[in-house]
């Protein structure tokens, strides 16, 4: 069978929705739209969006906390690399992160919530032994108008995200050797990162990096259980008026899904701009052979930064779980006072049928994403030729464009043709997410592979499927599974997609627990969140367990 | 006529020849040497002859196989076996499995062949062993039987004792052709060392 089709199938199912997604949120945003009567094209319903109260300050808070959420985790990524590379903890980075990394983010946002809260964790530690305080305090913490714990909580996700492709991106330069040899030169290890290897490895993460700025200037499930609801970021304000019984308000949502898409734009321009001052200004600097003997000092500190990251990430975790086993837990005892299981036999009954469609959705969109990635990665190996850089701008396409934008217009195409609430189409929204990633984790290590292997095998006799199926996939089980399970977390993470996707009929952990999340008993969304932080991990306990055990008499392949 | 046959062999990579005009006739069991500076063709030349050339590289020319023109064959119609340097033993086989990767489909006996094979390699009793824990010379000898296992019609050698140190060469190189001159292979060697030339006794071409 030639595989010559499949780049292309795969690009059609995955760019192609993005496409008709956008056209369908841009042409009723210039006012084209029958069924609602809109036939006009004009800039009549961007007047509208622009007349509705508080606009000015929601995209003022989108644009403030996106760049501040971008700019403190590529700080704390780069920082940490500098100060820890050639350290036993950069090497052991990859491994402590990857569950962090498959953590949902709405799980995440959850403890955090409770972590900041007035009557939160930290607050409940130092009361009222240090504070007096026998009843939670009255300050703002979740949600402040400015944004701050929307930040905090972006960062928490994207911190070690942009870390762990920097720590890939290492490999890609001859990073340890340039070390040696800026150190053997006198320079401390901070500056000779800095100086030798962040010049290099910053254009292997910009794509990484343009998409987490993308992701922070758009995020729906974080910004509602985080950020302030009065004026709340434009993407937040765009799914409420999509979602208004009231259809008064759909198109200057779409108007506000096509703003979005503008911000985005706009911010990675500006970003561009960035990146090219910077590096003017430290052009002389790179040579002028100062040796920066001061700047370990701040290596500590870089080091503690990203540690403290994970660590909260850890605790946010934990505070779910406690929750989900407290029967009672009052401010403020800093520990629940009566344990139980209760909570899980008393949401089990509703829990079923989103915990189903959870992983049914995610299985079968692993399943499709791997299938295809395979078969284009096949087609490559066999045609002995690499996709190129636009292949690869292409992949990242979902995941630079904000959600938002196209999903709003990719329902309304959805509901048209009447497939919206469909288990099918719910798979294919998490498709356009998930088949990004299962691309990029088993790219590098499948175009690794020694081509000879294969060519031996064909010499030996063996037909292409049988090369296929004997010699490349068992030689990648490593990595196909650990694709397998990035893929699988991806889906469970995703909310807007399931969503949007879901119409309302199909509802997953992640909408669950971000709608439970205003409700305001704990217990139920530490069951949520918790269960929706543990399925991941469990994926990729498997991802390690299966090739272990399969291998154990292996040493080539340990 | 039998054996492997050359016919103008032309391989170029853009506008740099690599290969000007190669012809060379190979009887069974006859055993040739290909010498060249690296980056002179020589591998591309035996990647030409099995099917797996790059695709960047322009081929003309042919090869004949036992009379049979094979150039427009792919490698795994070619019955064409080879040894790189590397032994390339699959790593997620036993090195039983690995020679039964080798054995065709159709074989029955396939448990007694590859004891016999292991035994040919004074390795009786390895079947069940992880490659891994092989030395390198028992590896490239479990890679020879795997090649031969396969029943080819001419075998070609990528300097396959490239790695292995003074001693280990002789005796791997003895065992090698030992074999190719049992079976009556015709046999195309690459290499840079005179000496595995000289110990193949056969005609040696220079690129």
């Amino acid at each position: 069978m030639a595989l010559g089709f499949v780049p292309y199938l795969t690009l059609a199912l995955f760019l192609g929705p993005v496409a008709a997604g956008l056209v369908f949120t841009l042409l009723p945003s210039f006012g084209y739209l029958p069924a609602l009567g809109e036939t006009q094209i004009g800039l009549r319903i961007f007047a509208r969006l622009f007349d509705q109260p508080g606009l000015a300050s929601s995209v003022a808070l989108t644009l403030g906390t996106g760049f501040a959420a971008s700019l403190v985790s590529l700080g704390l990524a780069l920082g940490f690399c500098a100060a820890a590379h050639g350290r036993p903890i950069f090497r052991s980075a990859e491994r402590l992160l990857a569950p962090l990394l498959a953590t949902p983010h709405a799980a995440i946002a959850l403890g955090f919530a409770f972590l900041i809260a007035p009557s939160g964790w930290l607050v409940r530690l130092v009361s009222p032994e240090f504070t007096g305080w026998t009843r939670p305090p009255d300050f703002a913490s979740v949600g402040d108008a400015a944004g701050v714990a929307l930040v905090l909580g972006l960062v928490l996700k994207e911190a070690p995200y942009l870390l762990l492709m920097a720590v890939a991106a290492h490999g890609q330069i001859a990073a340890t050797a340039t070390m040696a040899t800026a150190r053997t030169l006198g320079y401390s290890p901070f500056a000779a990162w800095l100086k030798a290897i962040l010049p290099q490895l910053y254009p292997q993460i910009r794509l990484p990096i343009y998409a987490v700025l993308a992701f922070s200037l758009s995020a729906v499930d974080v910004a509602l259980i985080l950020g302030p609801s009065n004026p709340p970021p434009l993407a937040v304000l765009a799914v409420r008026w999509a979602n208004d019984p009231l259809l008064d308000l759909f198109l200057p949502a779409m108007a506000a899904a096509s703003l979005q898409l503008l911000l985005v734009a706009v911010a990675i321009g500006i970003w561009r701009l960035g990146e090219a001052s910077v590096a003017r200004v430290a052009r002389p600097w790179l040579a002028d052979g100062t040796r920066g003997r001061a700047l370990e000092r701040v290596a500590p500190v870089a080091r503690a930064a990203l540690l403290a990251v994970a660590a909260i990430n850890a605790v946010c975790i934990a505070a779910m779980a406690l929750w989900s086993v407290a029967a009672a837990w009052r401010f403020p005892h800093a520990l629940p006072e009566r344990w139980s299981f209760d909570n899980w036999m008393r949401a089990a009954s509703r829990l079923a049928e989103p915990a189903l469609t959870t992983l049914s959705v995610a299985a079968a969109v692993t399943l499709a994403a791997l299938v295809l990635v395979c078969l284009c990665l096949e087609n490559e190996s066999r045609r002995q030729r690499a996709a190129g850089p636009s292949a690869l701008w292409a992949l990242y396409l979902p995941l630079l464009v904000p959600q938002i934008s196209f999903l709003l217009g990719a329902q309304s195409l959805l509901v048209r043709l009447g497939w919206d609430g469909t288990w099918g189409a719910l798979v294919w929204f998490h498709l356009l997410f998930v088949l990004p990633y299962v691309f990029l984790v088993l790219a590098d290590p499948w175009r690794a592979l020694d081509p000879r292997y294969a060519k031996l095998a064909a010499c030996l006799g063996a037909a292409p499927w049988r090369v296929f199926f004997a010699v490349r996939l068992p030689l990648l089980l490593r990595p196909l599974l650990v694709a397998a399970a990035v893929g699988f977390a991806v889906s469970i993470g995703l909310y807007l997609p399931t969503v949007l996707g879901g119409g309302g009929r199909l509802t997953s952990l992640a909408t669950e627990a971000v709608s439970l999340a205003s409700g305001g008993d704990r217990r139920i969304v530490g069951v949520y969140a918790f269960l929706q932080a543990l399925l991941p991990l469990l994926a990729f306990g498997l991802a390690l367990a299966i090739p272990a055990f399969a291998f154990r008499n292996r040493r080539g392949l340990r | 006529m039998s054996g492997l046959v050359f016919e103008h062999v032309r391989l170029a990579a853009g506008a740099r020849v690599l290969v000007a005009d190669f012809s060379l006739a190979l009887a069974p069991g006859e055993i040739a040497t290909v010498m060249g500076a690296s980056g002179s063709g020589k591998s591309s030349l035996l990647a030409y002859a099995c099917g797996t050339l790059a695709p960047g590289l322009a081929a003309s020319g042919s090869v004949r196989l036992d009379g049979i023109e094979i150039s427009g064959l792919p490698p795994e119609r070619r019955r064409i076996g080879i040894l790189f340097q590397d032994d390339l033993l699959f790593p997620h086989l036993s090195v039983g499995a690995n020679l039964g990767f080798g054995l065709r489909a159709d074989v029955k006996d396939r448990r007694a062949r590859i004891d016999q094979a292991l035994e040919a390699a004074g390795l009786a009793g390895f079947a069940a062993r992880d490659p891994a824990t092989l030395s390198g010379g028992q590896r490239q000898r479990v890679a020879l039987m795997r090649a031969l296992l396969a029943e080819p019609a001419a075998i070609l050698l990528d300097e396959p004792f490239g790695k292995l140190d003074a001693d280990l060469r002789a005796q791997m190189r003895d065992f090698v052709f030992a074999h190719v001159r049992e079976r009556k292979l015709p046999c195309l060697m690459v290499t840079h060392d005179s000496q595995d030339a000289a110990a193949a006794g056969g005609v040696v071409r220079t690129l």
